[in-house]
């Protein structure tokens, strides 16, 4: 069963930031973009598992905190010559209301 | 095409491009003519852009000789080529380049007699050796002696002719030409020099038999390569009334007499110079790219160029002004029989130019100091014996990368090893730090073996090498460098960082984890109390203001004052620590107590219990005064000459909270014993008998440097006056992430004397100023955001499920 929990408001999360959700089986980190557009990852560098919530948001990136790896917020794939990938959720706004699907 | 090319990374689809070229090809790496010759490469391996990267890229590309531009007509602002093709133009760029000279000798026009210029001639090379035996070779240049070169490796006889006596004489002085002449000689290359050719001598069949000279010799002669220079293709400027001199003629931007008109390459004059290296051209290219685009703020300078004879097995380099006259001196390492030559050209004490013979291995190095203009007064004794002489200080990093084997880690980070970088840069054609980033990955993490990667990239490419240190980009979202950055803020007036990208044109508006960080600094330190720090653009450490260590969880260290405690602190600390199940207690290199393995969660809750017992963050996490050390002074040591303890207690409430350009470390010594290191941190005090000695400068991290003598001053009031107005002089003009180390590296030791100890007003003004920022600067963070609220949203999920 996947069902869309409302999870805060949209400013709750600071623009070119995130904040996490804590799950029984993980954290996800929920970015808000400098356009407020939110994206829903794994907080979880593929490299060494850095938490990507605490790392510079710039486009619809963002830089893991420990050793700059770049990752997609889209689809969570590492840029560059990197490789590996982050899980995404699917995460959608409801007026100001930020929705993750679990 | 490199202006093309730079115009579509930063403004991609402002212009419809059709480019007009006489050649049935893509464009190619004109320098890289040599290698095909001699067979090391073949012509796939250096073009550069291919048909298919103009269909790519949506240009219309007009190739081929009905195709070469015959008339421009600029009233109606439109080219018309030979066939009939016509274009109009907002914007014309000029990159006619340059065309060989043929000396007009009687024969000039025989058949074998080319020049060494393009594609075509190399064929014409080629197919000649395959059936021919004699080349003679007119002109003993660079370019004429890779043909020499180039058609011996083939199987011909050549013999080099050249009309004075010296070898290159543009950039060789004569001891050196003298050791290239004789090394050539053995390969068996035939030379004679200070020739007067008279005439070329053909058969009835129109085609070259011999050449004769003045002197009445004459030699036998299948191909004759003419190589004695170029001379800028200004034909079409010309005609259509452009004006020209030597070359087109053109400003500081590039532009030509008609505004609508650019030039680049080798068919412009600028300032009196023309140009023949490839490092310029691509210099120029960024400039008028930026002007195309409408930016309106690159400027052109001439920039200094090095060279690199590509003959296997000769090691040559020469760079600059390499003639002395009366104002400069020559220093000169001389081998004759061992095959070694340098010479080093010093004025005022910085290197103009340099000729290296048989061991070019710090060519680079001479280079990099002669374009820095590094005073070398320091180091002046030990110059010639190389940079891997100079013992670890000052080096950068770049311990003579050239004698490491193949197998050598360069970049520790990713695990690359100098022979991967050494291919890639042949195998992919890269030209610049950025296309070794991408490609291999190294320098591409922390970055310290940056200077390891230029010099390879220097050293793999020679006068090819496209950065100038100077100038080079702060990251990949600009072109702008940091200089250049930073002058903009005060400039034109801006206020955010967005202000800043949107005016520099940034390809992304927010940056990126490398310029924003950097941006906000420059922000922060130019409108002190009046811009507001972007903690979105803080790294974690510094947003968090706590150190994050590998499993995310972080490090709490609380500030003592010049690493002085009490029993009422370290119970606190043990408390703490208890409490909040702290897995590792460790005493830190700077005198301090750390706390590691703190969860986010917990950081206000720990901060504020410490808080309470009155202590404030030790800012152990950020680009910030980290710690003052001292040792123990006269207080209870039998040798201490002054009170260090104090000293450094008051150094550390003066100077505490500030941010800077990266991380700075001071420490106080009693005596010349120097129990607490001070000649290793960025500022160091060394009591004696008589007052306090200074330092500035030190390192004791990866690359340890011994900082330098600044003065001496006999007052503690002194002692603290110097210590901010050094701290402000490098929060005013250090690069973000650059410590003093390389800072002082970067300015030169004499021009910090100069500003902060000759120049009294000076430095009480950057004192002045430093205490004005502290003002907004002094502020505990963690007593914000355990007790008052700040980013508290930081510390805390968003929402706990389940």
């Amino acid at each position: 069963m996947r069902n869309w929990i409302e999870i805060g408001a949209l400013n709750d999360i600071p623009r070119l930031g995130s904040r996490v959700v804590r799950t029984k089986n993980c954290e996800i980190a929920v970015f808000r973009t400098e356009n407020d557009d939110v994206f829903a990852l794994h907080d979880q560098c593929p490299h060494q598992h850095g938490a990507l919530s605490q790392g510079i948001v710039h486009g619809n990136r963002v830089t893991c905190p420990l050793h700059n790896w770049v990752i997609s917020l889209e689809d969570g794939e590492a840029q560059g010559r990197d490789t590996g990938c982050t899980r995404t959720f699917n995460v959608k706004l409801d007026g100001d209301t930020v929705l993750l699907e679990v | 095409m490199r202006t093309v090319e730079e115009l579509l990374k930063i403004a991609p689809g402002k212009y419809d491009i059709t480019v007009f070229g006489e050649e049935p090809y893509g464009n190619y790496n004109r320098i890289m003519l040599s290698p095909v010759l001699t067979g090391e490469k073949t012509i796939e391996e250096i073009m550069i852009n291919d048909l298919t990267w103009y269909e790519g890229n949506g240009i219309t590309l007009h190739a081929g000789l009905d195709k070469a531009v015959v008339n421009i007509d600029r009233r109606n602002r439109k080219v018309i080529a030979k066939d009939g093709t016509e274009a109009r133009y907002d914007r014309l760029l000029l990159s006619t380049g340059s065309n060989p000279f043929i000396i007009p000798l009687p024969g000039h026009d025989l058949k074998g007699v080319i020049a060494f210029r393009d594609i075509a001639d190399v064929n014409t090379m080629l197919a000649a050796a395959r059936e021919q035996k004699n080349a003679v070779i007119i002109g003993a240049g660079l370019l004429g002696l890779e043909a020499a070169n180039g058609l011996m490796t083939q199987g011909m006889n050549v013999t080099v002719i050249h009309d004075l006596d010296v070898l290159m004489n543009r950039q060789l002085d004569q001891p050196a030409a003298k050791l290239l002449l004789s090394s050539l000689q053995k390969r068996g290359m035939t030379f004679k020099m200070a020739a007067a050719t008279r005439e070329i001598h053909g058969n009835n069949k129109g085609h070259v038999v011999a050449i004769s000279f003045e002197d009445g010799d004459k030699l036998p002669a299948d191909l004759v390569v003419m190589a004695v220079g170029v001379r800028p293709n200004i034909a079409l400027a010309e005609k259509v009334g452009l004006q020209c001199n030597r070359g087109v003629l053109v400003d500081d931007t590039m532009q030509t007499f008609d505004p609508c008109i650019y030039a680049v390459g080798e068919c412009i004059e600028h300032r009196g110079n023309i140009f023949g290296l490839v490092a310029p051209l691509f210099e120029q290219a960024k400039v008028c790219a930026n002007h195309l685009a409408e930016f309106g703020f690159g400027k052109y300078f001439n920039s200094a160029t090095a060279t690199k004879l590509k003959v296997t097995g000769i090691d040559l380099f020469s760079a600059g002004d390499f003639i002395s006259d009366e104002n400069s001196e020559d220093i000169v390492f001389q081998d004759p029989h061992g095959g070694v030559y340098k010479k080093v050209v010093v004025e005022d004490n910085k290197i103009k130019g340099t000729v290296l013979y048989g061991d070019t291995m710090d060519g680079p190095w001479y280079f990099q100091m002669m374009k820095d203009g590094t005073d070398i007064s320091e180091i002046r004794d030990r110059l010639l014996f190389g940079q891997a002489h100079l013992g670890n200080s000052g080096t950068e990093g770049a311990g003579a990368v050239a004698n490491l084997p193949d197998h050598a880690e360069i970049c520790g980070c990713n695990g690359i090893c100098k022979g991967d970088i050494v291919k890639a840069i042949a195998a992919d054609n890269l030209f610049t730090l950025d296309d070794v980033r991408d490609a291999t990955k190294a320098s591409a993490s922390c970055g310290s073996c940056t200077g390891l990667v230029e010099q390879l990239i220097l050293e793999t490419l020679g006068g090819d090498y496209n950065e100038t240190e100077k100038r080079k980009s702060i990251c990949r979202c600009t072109e702008y460098s940091h200089d250049e950055i930073r002058a903009v803020i005060p400039d034109k007036n801006l206020k955010t960082i967005r202000a800043v990208t949107e005016f520099l044109k940034f390809s992304n508006p927010d940056g990126c984890h490398v310029c924003r960080p950097a941006i906000n600094y420059y922000l922060l330190a130019q409108w002190p109390g009046e811009y507001k720090d972007d903690s979105r653009s803080r790294f974690t450490n510094e947003r968090m203001h706590a150190n994050i260590q590998k499993d995310n969880t972080y490090s709490v260290v609380p500030r003592m004052w010049g690493g002085l405690t009490t029993p009422k602190e370290l119970r606190a600390i043990a408390d703490a620590a208890e409490k909040y199940n702290v897995p590792t207690v460790k005493v830190t290199g700077g005198q301090r107590i750390d706390l590691l393995g703190v969860k986010k969660e917990d950081l206000p809750k720990i901060w504020k219990d410490l808080n309470d017992a009155g202590m404030v963050s030790g800012h152990a996490y950020g680009k910030s005064l980290r710690t003052v050390k001292t040792c123990v002074g006269s207080k209870h040591c039998r040798f201490g000459t002054q009170d260090a303890m104090g000293m450094g207690i008051e150094i550390e409430k003066l100077t505490w909270g500030s941010w800077t350009p990266a991380k700075v470390k001071i420490a106080v010594s009693g005596c010349p014993r120097n129990c607490a290191e001070s000649t290793i941190k960025d500022f160091g005090v060394v009591a004696v008998d008589s007052g306090w000695e200074l330092y500035v400068g030190g390192n004791g991290g990866m690359k340890v440097r011994v900082s330098d003598f600044l003065t001496k001053v006999s007052s503690g009031d002194d002692v603290k006056e110097y210590a901010c107005a050094f701290i402000q002089m490098y929060r005013e003009q250090g690069h973000h992430n650059e410590r003093t180390a390389p800072w002082i590296e970067r300015v030169g030791l004499s021009y910090v004397k100069e500003e902060l100890v000759e120049n009294d007003t000076q430095r009480k003004e950057l004192y002045a100023r430093f205490l004005e920022s502290q003002k907004y600067a002094q502020i505990d963070p963690w007593a914000e955001r355990a007790s008052k609220g700040v980013d508290v949203a930081d510390f805390i999920p968003l929402k706990v499920l389940g």
